[in-house]
């Protein structure tokens, strides 16, 4: 944990970028470092083969394909990546995590809540903001029956349920672990597995539901 | 300032269309699937089946590729989204191989059929030019869908000719046009040679020709005059959008104004800050409406309204969705208390709004990390907790509970059961397309 967490931050507004930046150095200060910057697809696959980051801040919307185009290039094999966004449309977030993203913050979260999630992401954890966890659990809401779903991925156990409605209700996952009396190590485990069920399941409603609910 | 994005009326008529995003052909039975409610996969096995037997589900399908309009017309998307689509800043649909599986498999399964049928009725030679002409002709018309879609995302608005038949062009399109036309041509020539003399056979294959072109071509012009009444239409919406777009700005514009004025007082820059992003947000991404007709817009305004009145920031996350009624009004009104309570009394600025909305019963949990406080030491004659929550709640038959402790922060559960479908116009009901 010595040394600090490499970071590429890749956005197509040059003031945020620079905000970002400012607000890492003050509240990262020895646990966070920026490598570099990317405005667009392709700087940013060049500056990820370039520098080989632990974890990119990648924007959803971006010039050149959006996030996920980044992602589905894979200029770095190691390299996590945390979405970061301003816009709350829930079929963009919910396609850049199925694009690889280990997690979802909103552009308005603070620094040292940034610090610390670019730190989760190093280690291989998973990364949900209240935001986020709602667009799971409405994702994967029981619209469909229970029993005619025979995969596994398709649907969230009891306790992932649990843990993605405290983080919704705006709990850390310390305050998780403490109400479901469970360690911080099994929440984590819940995330990722949640994650993973997000990106690999193929519920046309995952990338749908948005319009879906709208329909039903 | 109030926000003007109108959201869609909710008893709008369904319409049918086709699903261009996501299809294996045309994008006919995923459209077919959504306007039916039902699972993509029963339509296309149906399709299948009354395809094989008889050949209905062909004729069937092609006539509704022909007819129904692909989806993206009535796609409205916020214009910020919009923005982010034409420049190419969202990404675009991306095909996972695991997609593709059903088509395999329905394709695989449509040939066992085809060969059990030919093995037990061995009518090959009038099958294969047909199965031949209906390959080409659906990459052809595959075709005018990708051109169609291209010219959709065009930002140039002009109309080449060119580009309505390839649209950008690209190993793709002159692959399907060149297996499309080819097959046709195949299939045709089969029939024609196949049917007996060299006369006869000449007149029948010029015949299918002429059919052919006429089946090959009339997508592309059916779609393209569809297209530009479509266009007329569009036109008239943009104008309106940038009268919005001009309120806004004009908005923004004030609030930059006020915030030079009162650069010296952060407080009301930050709540000024924030009540003007909330309006933008809500105009350009539409996923935050604060109209009162749902509990989420419900919700969402009042906790807007409390951010502007104590400089906190609200953040609301709503799951499900459901009509405001009479008796969810307790529910909003507790919630719009304990969210004023956390105001003045956390002292921290930050407030979780959690919602619910479940098929029996909505609830809500509103949290905060502040002071928290000793809820056996608030004494009994204070309004706030006991009178304007919990009893309310208890009182139109909800349930309110508070946790507690110094230091620890406070959360506030509501629960309120929905009541008896009385109101409720959510009833999915088939209507004409």
């Amino acid at each position: 944990m010595s040394q600090p967490v490499r970071v590429v931050v890749v956005d197509d507004h040059a003031m945020f970028r620079a905000g970002v930046r400012a607000e890492l150095a003050a509240a990262g200060e020895g646990r966070v470092e920026v490598l570099a910057e990317a405005a667009d697809v392709d700087e940013a696959v060049a500056a990820i083969a370039a520098h080989r980051p632990e974890v990119v801040l990648l924007d959803v919307h971006l010039p050149g394909g959006g996030g996920a185009e980044v992602m589905r290039r894979r200029p770095h094999p190691d390299t996590r990546y945390l979405a970061l966004s301003v816009s709350d449309a829930a079929e963009d977030v919910i396609g850049t995590i199925r694009g690889g993203a280990r997690g979802y913050v909103t552009k308005t979260i603070t620094g040292p809540e940034l610090v610390a999630a670019i730190g989760r992401v190093a280690d291989g954890d998973a990364v949900f903001s209240p935001r986020l966890a709602g667009f799971v659990l409405d994702a994967f809401a029981g619209s469909i029956e229970v029993a005619a779903v025979d995969e596994d991925l398709d649907r969230l156990t009891e306790r992932e349920r649990e843990v993605m409605r405290l983080i919704a209700r705006g709990y850390a996952y310390k305050e998780v672990a403490k109400e479901l009396f469970i360690s911080i190590k099994t929440v984590e485990t819940h995330m990722s597995s949640v994650l993973r069920k997000l990106q690999l399941s193929s519920r046309h409603e995952l990338t749908r539901w948005a319009s879906d609910r709208r329909l039903l | 300032m109030t926000s003007t994005h109108v959201p869609p009326a909710d008893r709008a008529p369904r319409k049918a269309f086709r699903d261009t995003r996501d299809p294996v052909l045309g994008g006919v039975c995923a459209g077919l699937a959504r306007h039916l409610a039902v699972p993509v996969l029963w339509v296309r096995v149906a399709m299948l089946l009354a395809a094989v037997l008889g050949g209905m589900g062909i004729a069937m399908y092609a006539g509704l590729w022909l007819v129904l309009p692909a989806d993206s017309r009535f796609e409205e998307e916020p214009p910020g989204l919009a923005s982010a689509t034409r420049g190419g800043r969202r990404p675009g649909r991306s095909r996972r191989l695991q997609d593709v599986g059903p088509a395999v498999a329905l394709a695989a399964l449509a040939l066992g059929a085809v060969l059990l049928l030919e093995a037990t009725l061995g009518r090959g030679a009038v099958f294969w030019p047909i199965a031949i002409g209906l390959t080409g002709v659906a990459l052809l018309w595959r075709q005018a869908d990708e051109a169609q879609r291209e010219r959709w995302l065009d930002t140039t608005g002009r109309v080449d000719p060119v580009r309505v038949v390839l649209g950008s062009g690209g190993w793709a399109s002159y692959a399907r046009i060149a297996a499309g036309g080819l097959l046709l041509v195949a299939a045709v020539f089969i029939v024609g040679f196949d049917n007996g003399g060299q006369a006869q056979g000449v007149l029948v294959a010029a015949l299918l020709g002429v059919a052919a072109l006429a089946v090959v071509v009339g997508p592309w012009v059916y779609r393209l005059a569809s297209d530009l009444s479509a266009e007329r239409e569009e036109r008239v919406r943009s104008q309106e959008r940038a009268d919005v777009a001009a309120h806004l700005h004009d908005s923004v514009l004030q609030t930059l104004a006020l915030i030079q004025k009162s650069a010296h007082d952060g407080p009301t820059v930050a709540r000024l800050a924030r009540a003007q992003e909330r309006d933008l947000r809500a105009w350009l991404f539409a996923g935050d409406t604060t109209d009162a007709a749902t509990v989420s817009g419900a919700l969402r305004a009042v906790t807007a309204e409390l951010e502007d009145a104590h400089g906190i920031s609200v953040d609301v996350v709503v799951v499900g969705e459901c009509p405001m009624t009479e008796g969810l009004r307790p529910l909003v009104a507790a919630t719009r208390e304990a969210v004023t309570n956390a105001a003045k009394h956390a002292g921290t600025g930050r407030v979780d709004v959690y919602a619910e909305v479940g098929p029996s019963l909505v609830e809500v949990f509103v949290r905060d990390r502040g002071a928290g406080f000793d809820l056996d030491a608030v004494p009994e004659d204070r309004q706030g907790v006991r009178g304007s929550i919990v009893d309310r709640m208890t009182r139109h038959g909800g349930r309110a509970e508070v946790r507690t402790a110094p230091g620890e922060g406070t959360e506030v559960r509501l629960a309120m059961p929905r009541q008896s479908r009385e109101s409720e116009p959510g009833e999915p009901q088939e209507e004409s397309p």
